[in-house]
């Protein structure tokens, strides 16, 4: 009984911090645009069993891609057991979930060997960071911080995996009569060692758990927030192809009014500012991208510009959205302004005119985020709203203006190419 | 080159006379005015005749999709371009449009219709491939016998519109094989003149893409180098005489290799 008020209690303080992270977010959601209309659902459950759930774009790097696919797969059985412990924790049983026979042998046994798995790979991506010098784990966005939020991130895993096999291992122990479930590697260890190590249960199980609760309520201030928002982003991607930059609505109405000056200007619209100067003016979509993120640079190490020494690095464009909402957030609820912007106090101009959105970052982004897209809305609050594109730009577009192609030639000689 | 005046029937003339043709050639602004990329012009336009194609341009009523303007942020003047571009179109009921450019061709196909442009928009690549494999396009003969030769992959054919076959199986129906680059396919290295870059000089950085690249191509040791996109040309044509290997690696796009191997 005092175990399940421990637990409860302990549910509920989780909960509630939780609780408390996620409408701190939701208040920030509300300070951002709208985003395309979320439609095809059949196509989004497609593309995320596959994308999210295949790991298909992880794999384009095939080795650590494997490794980060065996962590994932891991984790869907894994949860599946924290499942059972918060229920069997909530109403003080045991392995509740074992009614279902043969589909809970097969979990407990995945999530078993799994664990196994899962520690030495955790081991394998901590040494990875702190002895390789991994090219795309360097970059000014990568601060200190970056790099221990992934260590911790990375020890928070490894203690809930070997607390997981210490409750398996100590329930096995417990029950030399016969037990729930199967558990290849725990099996192994208790005809390893020859020592009782039925306190294991409780002790594990209380570790497992309550390494859980504190690891969900890091996550959202964590760039690892990636755990709980992947699969989602996955899901409300950009089905659209890749090099398909939506129209802005705003410009298609003045557009149509400047052709024909007939048509009702409404005045009630309010005018809007045309691109992306700060984060009120990102989609929602952007903003969720940003909170996405992991961070795990494989945009940045196939972007064109950055690997010809460029300032860009797509990544950056994202942990800089995601660090000026957390300062901007809070001041612009409260509809005040800091006189700052993500343009120019974050991100430069020259980052973003040296991008060739040839798409390369968010072919590789494996949770689907389109960094040319917002690069370019950011260009058009640049030439839109400040008339602030470099100066042989500008020239082109006046050639457009005047002669209909980017070069300065007549449209009188358009087929001279067919006189040879 | 001394080349003749090709016949090329232009969108007016046909209206004029009553007619309209199956295709419409998008010939796009580096067809019409940039001196190499007026080649692969010519060099589609003989094969379009060469196949007896139904098709005419629009001539001096073709204008900038905008694509260049929208990538470099100047959305009013895209959007210009493309209501003025498709009042001409849907003037003459075009339905389906061919392009050699990719990026008129992404336009095109994926920026205009919420425009209200809906057309049928086909790359030349897949064009060309079609008409081989239907056997229309028949290439017997091998002008570049014993030479090898790569494809670079546009990215606004390839990542962004998943065309990565159709230019290889056109070059393999001439050469017999493709040999690829280290990055190629859907990890294809750009070009380095995409999103307006093309008419802009690089920001500060260690290197231009376009070398980078073409190190990538020389060090694969080929004779020649494909390429399907006019800026991806310029590009590599730049990259290749700032290396000084002019004498032994050649850039040629898809329709040029096409062309010579037809003898036209």
């Amino acid at each position: 009984m005092t175990k399940q008020i421990l637990f409860i209690i302990s549910l509920a303080i989780t909960l509630g911090v939780f609780a408390w992270s996620v409408k701190r977010l939701w208040t920030f959601f509300k300070l951002t645009k709208p985003s395309y209309p979320i439609k095809n659902i059949g196509a989004r459950i497609s593309h995320t069993l596959d994308v999210a759930f295949g790991q298909t774009k992880i794999f384009r790097k095939p080795v650590i891609g494997l490794m980060h696919a065996l962590v994932f797969w891991g984790f869907l059985v894994i949860t599946l057991g924290s499942i059972e412990i918060v229920i069997d924790g909530v109403f003080g049983l045991e392995r509740s979930f074992s009614f279902t026979g043969w589909f809970y042998d097969f979990v407990m046994a995945s999530g078993d060997i799994f664990a196994l798995l899962i520690i030495i790979f955790i081991k394998a991506f901590s040494l990875r960071r702190s002895i390789f010098r991994i090219k795309r784990f360097t970059g000014v966005e990568m601060s200190s911080k970056s790099y221990w939020d992934a260590q911790i991130a990375l020890t928070f895993i490894g203690f809930l995996m070997l607390s997981l096999l210490a409750f398996n291992v100590g329930y096995i122990s417990n029950h030399p009569n016969g037990y729930e479930g199967v558990y290849p590697v725990s099996a192994a260890i208790v005809n390893l060692v020859n020592m009782d190590l039925g306190w294991l249960q409780e002790f594990g199980w209380w570790i497992h758990i309550l390494l859980i609760f504190a690891f969900a309520n890091y996550l959202p201030y964590s760039k690892h927030f990636h755990v709980f928002l992947s699969v989602p982003n996955v899901f409300l991607a950009n089905l659209e192809p890749l090099t398909k930059y939506p129209n802005l609505e705003s410009i298609t109405k003045e557009v149509k009014l400047m052709l024909d000056p007939e048509a009702a200007y409404d005045e009630s619209e309010e005018v809007a500012r045309f691109g992306v100067k700060d984060v009120e003016d990102v989609s929602w979509k952007n903003y969720m991208d940003s909170l996405a993120c992991t961070q795990c640079g494989r945009c940045t190490d196939v972007c064109p510009a950055n690997i010809t020494g460029k300032l860009l690095s797509p990544r950056k464009i994202f942990v800089d959205l995601r660090k000026r909402m957390d300062e901007k957030g809070p001041i612009a609820i409260k509809g005040e302004d800091d006189g700052k912007s993500l343009l120019r106090d974050y991100i430069t101009e020259e980052e973003l005119w040296a991008c060739t959105t040839c798409n390369a970052c968010a072919q590789e982004c494996p949770i689907d985020i389109s960094h040319p897209n917002l690069i370019m809305d950011m260009r058009r609050y640049l030439v839109m709203e400040e008339a602030a594109a470099p100066a042989e730009l500008n020239a082109m577009f006046t050639n457009i203006e005047n002669n209909g192609a980017p070069w300065q030639f007549s449209p009188e000689d358009r087929l001279k190419w067919t006189e040879g | 080159m001394t080349d003749k005046k090709l016949h090329v029937p232009v969108m007016a003339d046909l209206a004029a006379k009553g007619e309209k043709p199956e295709y419409l050639y998008w010939v796009g602004c580096a067809g019409a005015f940039d001196d190499r990329y007026q080649k692969v012009a010519r060099a589609f336009a003989k094969i379009l005749n060469h196949l007896e194609v139904s098709y005419a341009v629009l001539g001096k009523e073709e204008s900038c999709t905008g694509d260049a303007a929208k990538r470099a942020g100047n959305e009013m003047l895209f959007q210009m371009q493309a209501m003025q571009n498709i009042e001409v179109l849907n003037g003459y009921e075009v339905d389906k449009i061919i392009c050699t450019c990719p990026h008129c061709y992404n336009t095109l196909k994926n920026e205009y219709p919420e425009l209200g442009g809906n057309y049928n928009v086909i790359n030349y690549t897949v064009f060309l491939d079609e008409m081989i494999q239907a056997g229309k396009l028949k290439l017997e003969n091998n002008p570049f016998k014993g030479e090898s030769i790569t494809y670079h992959d546009p990215c606004y054919l390839g990542r962004g519109n998943k065309i990565y076959d159709a230019p290889r199986n056109v070059v393999k129906a001439v050469f017999g094989d493709v040999k690829e680059l280290k990055r190629s396919k859907s990890f294809g290295l750009c070009c380095g003149a995409g999103g307006a870059q093309m008419f802009k000089e690089a920001e500060k950085g260690d290197k231009e893409v376009n070398i980078e690249r073409t190190e990538e191509i020389i060090e694969r040791r080929v004779d020649k180098v494909a390429s399907a996109c006019p800026f991806c040309m310029t590009m590599l044509t730049d990259g290749i005489k700032l290396k000084n290997k002019e004498s032994e690696l050649q850039n040629l796009d898809v329709a040029e290799i096409i062309e010579k191997a037809l003898e036209l």
